[in-house]
């Protein structure tokens, strides 16, 4: 039997202020307020409130519109499965459609190169999140600090994305 | 031409000594200078030809409502631009400018012979001159006018610079940083705004910096201008919240207060740093707008008006003061207000003499007036000009009295001069207030148009609003700034904001029209518009040709039209044409001012989007394979997709044949990845798609696949792709590659508009996964040998089934489908794999002849067997029963998206085109896509076609040429010789069926 594939995470193009995260769970869950409850009780937190994300580094959920979250490495994944499956919604892998990174100094800066809101740090609050266009591009922008984003972008926009952070974040 | 002295006291760093040249001439300047104000340092007045007539000009302007002086500036040769306004291009080192629209020189312009037929060339001449005969326009007239018009040259070569955008917000944004801007904007940002002030010169100071540096200058509390302007300076440098752009033009208000600026980072630089963006785009969203945007001096319409060494008083106070320049040794100044006094009395301080101040005011008696006749200057009222003399450069003025009941004596004085100064007043700049929704009102007073009332968030401030004392523009602007701080914490009303008038002084308030004339025939041309070369004449010829609306006048005369956009014109046209019309002037109307404020780059509005950026290149996980093994590629979509794989000596024929035949005799391998793929999930699943798709889903069983048909709601294919059931209420929706998102898009709309209550979700899982087809009689054999916890077997997995597994350890769902008519499989796997699992199959199929092949390939495969592309095979009329898939539609659904429109009797017409097979009758003409199909040999244009050529490949499987059709009435057809017309003649083809390869399909189910 052959061996275990290796994985090849998309490529990003190199830009100061950009880190690439590693590979994660993601997970899309849709459903009416008995699956947030339910979901809300194994996490530990209750799902985050719109326009925010709940969590930290390691698990997290982000708002992305109503009765639509983007679960990062949700912990005790099949117990959740299984409390949900009595339950309408729909809970659908994503891990390997988007890629992340965070952007922070120079890079940080350039978000707003191709991002039209206003992400000054009063308004977009640390704990915000929410998708967005950029550029060309729809990414899910989340800011974990006040100078630091986490940028989630499906994979084959993720090189146009970075690329043109680049050029943005280069200017002299 | 000997070079005035520079004076003392300006704002140029003399000790920055710069070098230039102009039409090869080497000059010197200082640091601070402007082109223009080093021309005028070198005492070259002579800086242009103008537009129609080539006659000579000067500098008019000392900013950029500059008419005349439209210099190329030249840095390489894909750098140089053309129809910049030498009175705002930043002298730098090594500045090269190029003067335009003459030859050979601009002494010496042959076009100048356009004066000599001036009386047959008037506004609009070409509309009567250029009517017949009606073919020669095209090929005659319009090149001949393209080539005659338009001043300067645009480079051939690409633009190698770089352009930057921003998104920006704030609370309050000022546009213009002179007095009335500087003081709003501190103001605001004292109360707490974010800021975002913007100049367009390179120094903040607007008007102030015109003023004369020391006592004898207007004062703003109690300081002379300049140091009030530092105290400034230093007071917005201390406000954190605000962001001062220097260079910046805002130059256009687009709805609820989206403004966009331009930026100018590098065109004042000798050597611009590597990388450095040439200009930056910014597009501010503002809760609140400032306008802070001046006024500009208009110039007084007489007879020979445009010579050069004509200009606006106040360009010369800003030569004077701002640059140390004076640009005339004897000055005559013509005048309708009190300002020009000011710049008489200043310009005899430096030390030119003042040969006449000509008054057309039947009396003067402010106290600028007074403290020049205290100064002796030469002073007349109750006068207008009659004429100016000179060639290159004015060397007269002529004079003549009016009387009091407006006649004009015949008697004229003349003054020798080498400078004429005019001024008609200032106009109120409510460019951008305009086009932020604002209406205008009319100040009779001033005579001119002043904000009036507006409905977005704006409020004007300063001379835009007719005050035009630095101290009064400082007071209003501190008013205004702290008004809109405080109203942008509020929310928005929707109230329409009136603006009402404060008292003007009336010594301001100029003139607004042509000055009177002798009677009998005028000496020389009186010029309205400059740089379109408009005079009093063409304006006359308008009104006397029937034309009253003032944008009709504009339209046939060309007033304002030009790239300064009547900036100095446009308020005189209106004069004018009132006076013809004896009308009063606000019963004329106003034409709509209008975006860009001053001419924007074309790259700063494309920005990033540019060469590899121009979108987003999208590729599959498995996109590096192809490339390293010499794929080409073409575009679909965003995607890049691999087309075929060529090997050495092949061209894209023979790569084709060889991959169509190791699918049809082996096993292929292909990268479907770019499909479209949704999960439907929920209790209703099932339900919405039936009333999506035209299929029966409810008796779909889990673990079978189904190619579904979309159709729009007027009843024509939208899309299609192969559904997959993996559990009672959960589907895997494939699209075609470009419908992706349009089909999700659609799918939404629908979901949360019409069938909210249905509780179904979708999540797009086009990236999650990537596909891999196996297609080919061995295809069973080399995954056999790979995948685990699936039984291969065709009772197990038979045509249409779906199982999960895994393949090389990793989750699998397999789909036994088919689109080239073959035994085949999709093999999909998360996207990270996807490459190992590629090489893995590719391994383990080259025992069985596998072969990697391309979308071209795949679409000769599918076409053997009559599969429709959509959007090739389909064009947005073609219904289901058209493309011969009418089988799929669910014949007991009570509904689905476009069962209503399929009803219609139109849609069941058997001539409604229909898809069928062409076979030409000679096999090598391979017909090209697109060709129209006809009934009879011989027919002509405007016969109707039959239909036309959607697909048409050479098949490497049956040997010869194929085509599909859609034709009127093709399924009535079979047999039937028709023909396609082509440029090189006329081809027979036999209409067949669509399916030209295993007509039973029996190559499927094995």
């Amino acid at each position: 039997m052959s061996s275990q594939a290796i994985p090849r995470p998309p490529r990003l193009a190199t830009c100061s202020g950009l880190e690439p995260l590693p590979p994660r769970g993601r997970w899309l869950l849709r459903g009416g307020a008995a699956v947030h409850a339910a979901a809300g009780a194994l996490l530990d937190w209750p799902l985050p409130s719109q326009g925010r994300a709940a969590g930290d580094h390691e698990h997290a959920a982000l708002w992305l519109g109503p009765e639509e979250f983007l679960l990062l490495d949700p912990p005790q994944l099949p117990v959740l499965q299984a409390a949900l499956a009595p339950l309408p919604h729909s809970l659908v892998e994503v891990s390997q459609r988007q890629t992340a990174f965070t952007v922070s100094g120079a890079a940080r800066l350039a978000l707003n190169a191709a991002c039209p809101l206003d992400l000054d740090v009063e308004v977009f609050t640390v704990g915000a999140c929410t998708r967005t266009v950029f550029g060309k591009a729809e990414v899910v922008l989340w800011r974990i600090a006040p100078d630091i984003f986490h940028v989630e972008v499906w994979r084959s926009f993720a090189m146009y994305v970075t690329q043109l952070l680049a050029q943005a974040a280069s200017e002299v | 031409m000997s070079a005035p002295a520079r004076t003392a006291g300006a704002r140029i760093d003399r000790g920055k000594p710069l070098r230039f040249t102009f039409d090869g001439r080497e000059m010197g300047g200082f640091a601070g200078d402007t082109l223009a104000s080093a021309l005028l340092a070198n005492g070259v007045h002579l800086v242009g030809r103008s537009f129609k007539y080539h006659r000579p000009r000067g500098i008019l302007s000392a900013g950029v409502e500059e008419p005349n002086a439209l210099v190329t500036v030249r840095r390489d040769g894909a750098r140089h631009t053309p129809n910049q306004c030498a009175t705002t291009v930043e002298l730098y080192e090594g500045l090269s400018a190029e003067s335009q629209n003459r030859w050979p020189s601009l002494t010496f312009d042959v076009g100048a012979a356009a004066s000599l037929i001036a009386p047959f060339i008037p506004a609009g001449f070409y509309y009567k001159t250029f009517m017949w005969p009606r073919g020669a326009w095209r090929s005659l007239y319009e090149p001949y006018i393209r080539a005659a018009a338009g001043l300067g040259r645009a480079p051939s070569l690409p633009d190698p610079d770089r352009y930057s955008q921003r998104y920006a917000h704030c609370d309050v944004l000022v546009v213009g940083a002179g007095a009335a801007g500087l003081s709003a904007a501190l103001a605001a940002a004292r109360a707490g705004a974010r800021v975002i002030l913007c100049d367009e010169q390179g120094e903040p100071g607007g008007f102030l910096l015109t003023e004369a540096a020391a006592a004898q200058g207007e004062q703003v509390e109690q300081l002379a201008a300049r140091p009030w302007l530092e105290q400034q300076l230093a007071a917005l440098a201390q406000q954190p919240r605000l962001r001062l752009l220097r260079r910046t033009t805002a130059f256009g208000c687009y709805p609820h207060n989206l403004v966009g600026l331009c930026e100018r980072l590098s065109d004042h630089l000798a050597a611009p740093p590597a990388g450095q963006p040439r200009e930056r785009l910014w597009q501010v969203r503002a809760r609140e707008i400032v306008f802070a945007t001046g006024a500009i001096e208009r110039p007084l319409v007489f007879p020979g008006n445009d010579r050069p060494g004509v200009m606006l008083c106040s360009a010369a106070r800003t030569f004077l003061n701002r640059y140390g320049v004076l640009p005339g040794t004897r000055i005559a100044i013509v005048t309708a207000c009190d300002d020009a006094y000011r710049a008489a009395l200043e310009l005899q301080a430096a030390g030119a003499a003042i040969a006449v101040i000509a008054d057309t005011r039947t009396a003067a008696h402010g106290s600028l007036p007074q403290a020049a006749r205290a100064a002796g200057l030469p002073l007349r009222t109750g006068v207008t000009v009659s004429g100016t003399r000179g060639r290159l450069r004015v060397s007269a003025i002529e004079v003549a009295s009016v009387a009091g009941d407006g006649v004009v004596g015949a008697q004229t004085q003349r003054y020798a001069c080498d400078l004429v100064l005019m001024s008609a007043g200032f106009t109120p700049n409510v460019s951008l207030f305009s086009q932020a929704r604002g209406k205008l009102a009319w100040d009779d007073g001033l005579g001119a148009y002043v904000p009036g009332s507006s409905i977005e968030r704006v409020r004007p401030a300063g001379a835009c609003r007719g005050l035009f004392s630095l101290d009064c523009a400082n007071r209003d602007g501190r008013q205004a700034g702290e008004q809109a701080a405080h109203a942008a914490r509020q929310p928005h009303t929707h109230s329409i904001r009136t603006f009402t008038q404060a008292a003007t002084d009336p010594a301001m308030a100029g003139y607004v029209g042509a000055l009177p004339q002798p009677a009998g025939h005028p000496r020389g041309k009186a010029f309205v518009d400059w740089q379109n070369d408009v005079t009093t004449f063409d304006l006359q010829l308008a009104t006397r040709e029937g034309f009253r609306s003032v944008e009709h006048v504009k339209r046939y005369t060309t007033t304002g039209m030009a790239t300064d956009q009547g900036k100095t014109s446009n308020l005189n046209a209106l004069g004018v044409v009132a006076g013809l019309l004896r009308e009063p002037l606000p019963q004329v109307g106003l034409t709509t001012f209008r975006p860009p404020y001053t001419p924007v780059t074309f790259g700063t509005l494309a920005g990033f989007a540019r060469g590899e950026l121009l979108d987003p290149v999208r590729t599959t996980a498995l996109h590096d394979w192809a490339a390293s093994q010499g794929a080409v590629f073409e575009d679909v979509g965003l995607w890049k997709r691999a087309r075929y794989f060529p090997r050495a000596g092949e061209d894209l024929h023979a790569a084709v044949a060889r991959e169509c035949r190791a699918v049809r005799q082996a096993c292929g391998l292909f990268d479907a990845s770019t499909l479209g793929k949704i999960e439907v999930a929920g209790p209703d699943a099932a339900a919405f798609l039936e009333r999506m798709y035209v299929n029966n889903w409810s008796n779909l069983a889990v673990g079978r696949c189904r190619y579904g048909i979309l159709l729009r709601d007027d009843g024509f294919i939208y899309d299609d792709g192969v559904v997959a059931r993996l559990a009672a209420d959960r589907f895997h929706v494939t699209t075609t590659t470009g419908g992706a998102a349009r089909v999700l898009a659609l799918m939404e709309d629908y979901l949360q508009t019409e069938w909210p209550q249905l509780q179904v979700w979708l999540t797009s899982t086009t990236e999650q996964w990537a596909v891999i087809a196996v297609q080919g009689p061995q295809s069973r054999r080399v995954l056999e040998a790979l995948v685990e916890g699936i039984d291969l077997d065709p009772l197990a997995l038979p045509h249409m089934g779906v199982a999960q597994g895994r393949i090389c350890g990793v989750p699998l769902m397999l789909m036994r489908v088919s689109f080239t008519g073959e035994l085949g499989y999709e093999v999909n796997v998360a996207a990270d794999f996807a490459m190992a699992v590629w090489e893995a199959i590719a391994a383990a199929g080259r025992a069985h002849g596998i072969c990697p092949y391309g979308t071209e390939a795949m679409h000769v495969l599918r076409a053997e067997k009559g599969y429709i592309i959509i959007g090739q095979d389909t064009d947005g009329t073609v219904t289901p029963d058209d493309a011969g898939l009418s089988w799929a539609i669910s014949k007991t659904k009570p509904d689905f998206l476009g069962k209503g429109a399929l009803r219609r009797a139109a849609m069941s017409d058997p001539q409604r085109r229909q898809l069928v097979g062409l076979l030409t009758q000679d096999p090598g003409i391979v017909l090209p896509e697109g060709a129209q199909v006809m009934a009879a040999a011989g027919l002509l244009p405007p016969s109707r076609p039959l239909g036309f050529v959607s697909s048409a490949y050479s098949s490497p499987t049956l040997g010869r040429s194929i085509a599909l059709a859609l034709v009127a009435g093709g399924r009535a057809r079979l047999g039937e010789t028709l023909y396609v017309r082509l440029a090189a003649g006329e081809v027979a083809v036999q209409v067949s069926s669509s399916v030209f390869h295993d007509v039973k399909g029996e190559r499927l189910n094995v």
